[in-house]
């Protein structure tokens, strides 16, 4: 097991991509600090999962996007595992409109949580990282934030924010043994892409060159392995894991 | 003020590996003693623990020298 004794957090791990990638680490051996938002219930199962594979684990509640909210949680994995050797930013949201309908409210939720939430999480592991002289950090950014995609100007703009934030990140932090890649999923099943209409996954489908949609432990794997020592001279980068839709 | 001193010293000799000698009051962080602006915040995380005290951003940013680092904790105590 590649990750044994390691502790990590993982923020938004109640379901979608952010509980599969929860749940590998602890398959790797690591303990996880299990963050959600809003569901408690799906939280705690994932929760009772990881500890049925013998690894620590616990549920925090956290709104990514408020500093002492972020704070807290930092303290609070950090007072129970004693270390924290992985942060996995995951935690995102979607409030999809064509830019001429979109409410600066969806704007600014969406911004708020992906990006600044990805900001705030990062600045609160760095002083414990920075003493341990090691972490990995891991950011859950989207192909579309390379690619662009209609109807989705703020899940976009804060996407390939993540893009910019993780190079940013990882030249800050490089000297401290702390390494920073970002992971660009494609198209994905979770309840996040279960919401879109049939008309617009076929449509996606013909981009695919692999002609499939990609599973969350397609994600959870690449995750596992950007969090290993095996992945220590990687930082800075940014992994499509697409199907090849975008080169 | 000399325990201040002493203790400050120690963190800066272990963390920026220079010589005891280097480190005077008037020496600057950047300037004498090879810090860059990581190691200097590093420096502040280091002093926050070692006397148990917040040190904001912006009074952080006022701390240049060994002598600014022993006077502000000192005005604190």
């Amino acid at each position: 097991m590649s990750l044994a004794g390691k502790s990590a957090l993982v923020t938004g791990a109640s379901r979608g991509i952010g509980r599969e990638v929860a749940l590998e680490l602890a398959k790797q051996g690591a303990n996880v600090a299990v963050n959600f938002a809003g569901s408690e219930e799906k939280a705690n199962e994932v929760v009772d999962e990881i500890k049925a594979l013998g690894r620590e684990a616990f549920a925090i509640k956290c709104n990514v996007s408020d500093s002492s909210e972020v704070a807290e949680m930092v303290k609070a994995t950090i007072d129970h595992f004693g270390s924290l050797d992985i942060l996995v930013n995951n935690a995102g949201i979607t409030r999809d409109n064509l830019l001429m309908r979109m409410k600066e409210e969806e704007w600014d939720d969406v911004i708020n949580t992906n990006l600044k939430g990805v900001f705030l999480v990062t600045k609160a592991v760095t002083r414990q990282m920075m003493k341990q002289r090691k972490g990995r950090i891991i950011n859950m950014a989207s192909i579309v934030g390379i690619s662009g995609n209609p109807g989705q100007a703020n899940y976009v703009a804060a996407k390939a924010g993540v893009i910019g934030l993780t190079k940013t990140t990882a030249k800050e932090l490089a000297s401290r043994n702390i390494t920073v890649n970002a992971i660009a999923p494609g198209f994905i099943t979770t309840d996040m892409t279960d919401k879109l209409p049939e008309d617009v996954k076929a449509e996606m489908l013909k981009q695919i060159p692999l002609a499939r949609l990609g599973e969350p432990k397609d994600i959870a794997k690449a995750a596992a392995f950007l969090a290993s020592d095996d992945a220590e001279y990687i930082t800075g980068q940014t992994l499509h894991i697409d199907g090849g839709m975008v080169m | 003020m000399a325990e201040v001193l002493e203790r400050v010293t120690k963190i800066v000799v272990d963390r920026l590996g220079v010589d005891e000698s280097q480190v005077t009051l008037e020496a600057s962080f950047k300037d004498d003693l090879g810090a860059d602006s990581l190691d200097v915040v590093e420096l502040v995380m280091e002093l926050e623990d070692e006397f148990d005290m917040e040190i904001s951003d912006e009074d952080a940013e006022k701390i240049g020298t060994v002598g600014d680092a022993v006077n502000y904790i000192n005005s604190k105590k």
